[in-house]
């Protein structure tokens, strides 16, 4: 046997996480296998972004009519065809659009919406339909289909300290990582350290003594393979200087440095514009729009973008007629940007949202966003989308 | 006299947790006595008055600009300070076993309300009636503004229902699915048409939009009432079933045994829904002590945060940080993620969620600083766009404390083991009691003791 197969049976198919440090097992099995093994980076844009003056429907009266103060002005907007085109904070993707490493879907959505923030985030991030409740969210299940990578709690990071709903699966769940090296030295108070390497095996299965011991080990095992793993790499390429950019930029250090890790999860928040709109958002799709453009051209120099697939959403989008404070209020369909170096369909995908037929003043959803899902998950994550979704979705072609 | 196991069971399910000053207390008791006590202490309730009245929608939506943000600040503070105002109520109070139902019965009537008025105004009732009668409470919470609001009865109208409150009244609230069908829906909805609630917060029995036709409901056919469709429901035993096949899940284990849930439904049913008698039943069950039910349930956050604040006197001098815990760990009291309630078990843990509780108590005992950030409620989104601000504050000080002088003269007479008898439900493995065994200083002790995943566990 060769030293590395050994190295891969025992220390990953094992779960084993005592290895000796001098092993440095990791690296060694990492390089060669990591060819072509694609990640997914969802982004998730909490608040209800107004993707109408995300990606502007500049070529349509209805749009100006409804939106006489908030409405990105013609010259203003950055054209991307002759009905729409991006907000002028979002000029750091232009680039990438021209690129071929964006595509836009528009009017994604799902029947019988819900404008409630927490429900409609609930809704995303466990791809339910509006009135079923699951407690399982759509990474986590697929961390639970039986991938065959997916045996290990990194193969699911959120950079954050928290994790989210999308990945807890009923089995599995991921892991949250603001800070590798805070994550690493938390784990490693020496109580805890005694906890985790003096605990008997008969421990582990008793129920949920057993399952507190086991995540308890696998947290203390992913935070050293995380931070051993990570730290090979140093991140040369220039990211601006936000706590969301910054996580962008874990998350490429992660990609970069041969983390076996399928999907990676971000937040940016504060897109709850119902007054002054114009400003806030604004602020926060540069926000946005400069990360998102510094990540993928450090992706691209390091040549992981043909590896990656970044995929944003937001819980809903917002009405089209903008309220009495410059504001917009919570709507349905929204458009989902996707950014990568192997989009099959780059650009705009689908037709601009219909401003002519809408439903109660809100835009009609045309693509369900578990189509969107479904694609990722067969096409991407080389899974069976029904064994996640719990049925069968057509899957869409920008992949 | 009681064994230490089983009054600690007793008091981790009944309770928050059995403190050290108890041991003494109910040293001399049986079982039974010890039930009795418990719930002879649960008689006195404590309303929550900490919201003093409504704030006008009406008002709010006229504002100007500087008066809506200085509303939705209000707002927030009163949901702050409702949630803070409960912690400390279920950290402190002789009642525990009414406060531990109210907790209950707050998740089974998962309910959100940006309102806090509205919400304070429900955990009353449901605190009220926690160990009354399920009738009155189930009719109480039906009526509230919290609840007409959240599940839209206020739109329910004759030519217009809307199905939301009948549908989780059956799924969620009382009879399960599988017991009625889409058309059971529909026509119970028709009967809730006109419930509603005035701009004071009164329920309002809007007779004019109320469908007084006659409805099919259950295979029987009438001109039905909101309370007819409750009562119709309560005669059918399933409903019985239902509510104690939950509260075995969450008192017992999450396993039901067909025969106890049983056992339970039948004096729940013949006492017409009496809650004392189940819960005496209940807790003086045999099988309730037996070894499989012990140390087997994982402690909801609150369980946890209370518990420890309980068994250690712990004040918060910053009471957001109790805010920031609940959120860290999933359960903010007043939020639940949706009508369903927390699913609680096993999706209370995740890798950072665990790490983060064992780490709570060295902080909290030790007045340290906790180093995490942690998600924006999606609630506070509007205030974040609006001020700028792009992340939470990142760190919190602590500023919390024990009294560990209260505690330490509580438990001079007993030993190490004893201690850990007293703090942890599941037995030692040979680490844990090698632990017990070397660590010297008590103080000490006691903090690993509730850092451990066995503290999780009740």
């Amino acid at each position: 046997m060769k030293r590395r197969d050994f190295l891969k049976n025992t220390a990953l198919a094992s779960g084993a996480f005592l290895l000796p440090s001098f092993l440095k097992p990791f690296e060694a099995v990492a390089s060669d296998e990591l060819t072509g093994y694609k990640n997914l980076v969802v982004v998730q844009l909490s608040g209800g972004n107004d993707g109408l003056n995300t990606i502007v429907p500049f070529g349509n009266d209805i749009y100006y009519q409804k939106r006489p103060t908030i409405g990105i002005k013609q010259a203003d907007v950055i054209k991307l065809n002759d009905m729409q085109g991006l907000n002028p904070n979002l000029a750091a993707l232009k680039d990438l659009y021209d690129q071929g490493w964006m595509s836009i879907v528009n009017s994604v959505g799902y029947p019988n919406p819900d404008r409630s923030h927490f429900r409609s985030m609930d809704i995303w991030q466990t791809g339910s339909d509006a009135n079923q409740f699951l407690t399982t969210g759509w990474i986590g299940r697929y961390l639970d289909s039986n991938c065959s990578t997916c045996k290990d709690p990194y193969t699911a990071v959120e950079v954050d300290d928290t994790l989210s709903l999308a990945m807890k699966g009923a089995k599995m769940k991921g892991i949250a990582v603001e800070d590798p090296a805070r994550l690493y030295r938390s784990t490693r108070e020496p109580f805890f350290k005694q906890l985790v390497h003096e605990h008997n095996e008969a421990h582990l299965n008793e129920d949920n003594l057993g399952y507190l011991y086991k995540t308890m080990i696998e947290t203390y095992s992913s935070a050293d393979y995380i931070q051993q793993t990570s730290k090979t790499y140093n991140t040369t390429a220039l990211y601006p200087q936000t706590q969301f950019a910054n996580q962008l930029k874990t998350v490429a250090k992660f990609i970069n440095s041969g983390l076996k890790t399928r999907v990676y999860y971000v937040s940016l928040s504060g897109f709850d514009t119902h007054t002054t709109q114009q400003n806030q958002q604004g602020r926060q799709l540069k926000i946005y729009a400069d990360a998102v453009a510094a990540f993928i051209k450090d992706l691209k120099q390091t040549g992981k973008l043909n590896d990656t697939l970044v995929m944003t959403f937001s819980e809903f989008g917002r009405r089209v007629e903008q309220n009495a404070s410059n504001g917009t209020d919570h709507g349905t369909a929204n458009n989902v940007m996707l950014f990568g170096g192997k989009l099959q369909k780059a650009g705009i995908y689908n037709n601009a949202p219909n401003l002519s037929q809408l439903d109660n003043g809100d835009l009609k959803y045309e693509v369900d966003f578990r189509n969107v899902y479904a694609t990722v998950l067969d096409k991407w994550l080389e899974v069976d989308n029904a064994q996640v979704l719990n049925k069968n979705f057509t899957r869409l072609n920008f992949i | 006299m009681i064994d230490v196991k089983n009054i600690r069971h007793l008091y981790s399910r009944a309770g928050f947790g059995l403190r050290f000053d108890q041991l003494n207390e109910t040293a001399n008791l049986t079982i039974k006595q010890a039930v009795n006590k418990l719930l002879l202490q649960a008689e006195i309730s404590e309303p929550a008055d900490i919201i003093a009245g409504n704030i006008s929608y009406k008002d709010f939506l006229q504002a100007n600009e500087g008066t809506k943000k200085m509303f939705l600040q209000e707002q927030r503070q009163q949901e702050k300070a409702l949630n803070i105002d409960w912690i400390n109520k279920m950290s402190t109070t002789k009642a525990v076993l009414r406060e531990k139902m109210t907790l209950f019965w707050h998740n089974h009537f998962a309910c959100r309300t940006q309102n806090a008025w509205y919400a304070q105004q429900l955990n009353n009732i449901q605190r009220e009636h926690a160990i009354g009668n399920f009738r009155t409470l189930l009719i109480e919470v039906a009526k509230s503004p919290a609840m007409l609001q959240f599940l839209n009865n206020q739109q329910n109208q004759k030519n217009h229902p809307n199905e939301n409150f009948a549908r989780e009244l059956m799924e969620l609230f009382t009879i399960g699915r599988g017991n009625y069908t889409e058309q059971d829906v529909k026509e119970s909805a028709r009967a809730f048409t006109g419930w509603g609630f005035n701009k004071d917060g009164k329920f309002v029995n809007r007779l004019n939009l109320h469908d007084t036709g006659s409805k099919t409901f259950l295979g029987k056919s009438g001109n039905f009432t909101g309370e007819d469709v409750i009562d119709m429901l309560l005669a059918k035993k399933e409903t019985a079933h239902f509510i104690c096949n939950k509260l075995y899940r969450n008192f017992v284990n999450e396993t039901p045994d067909p025969a106890h849930v049983d056992a339970m439904a039948n004096t729940f049913f013949n006492s017409n829904y009496e809650i004392k008698p189940l819960l005496l039943f209940l807790f003086n069950a045999d099988w309730f002590y037996a070894e499989k039910n012990m140390a087997n349930l994982i402690k909801s956050p609150v369980d946890f945060i209370v518990g420890l604040n309980r068994q250690f006197y712990i004040t918060y001098q910053n009471p957001d940080v109790v805010l920031q815990f609940e959120r860290a760990l999933g359960q903010v009291l007043f939020y639940p993620p949706n009508v369903a309630g927390w699913p609680g078990g096993r999706n209370w843990i995740d890798s950072s969620s665990l790490m983060y509780r064992i780490k709570i108590p060295s902080t909290v005992l030790n007045g340290g600083v906790i180093d995490f950030s942690g998600k924006v409620d999606p609630e506070d989104e509007a205030f974040i766009a609006s001020s700028h601000k792009q992340q939470q504050a990142v760190v919190t000080k602590v500023q919390a404390g024990a009294d560990w002088d209260k505690v330490l003269s509580s438990i001079k007479h007993l030993t190490k083991n004893a201690l850990a008898q007293t703090l942890l439900a599941p037995a030692l493995n040979n680490n844990l009691t090698a632990i017990v065994n070397t660590t010297a200083d008590t103080k000490t002790l006691l903090v690993e003791l509730v850092s451990t995943p066995e503290y999780q566990l009740c």
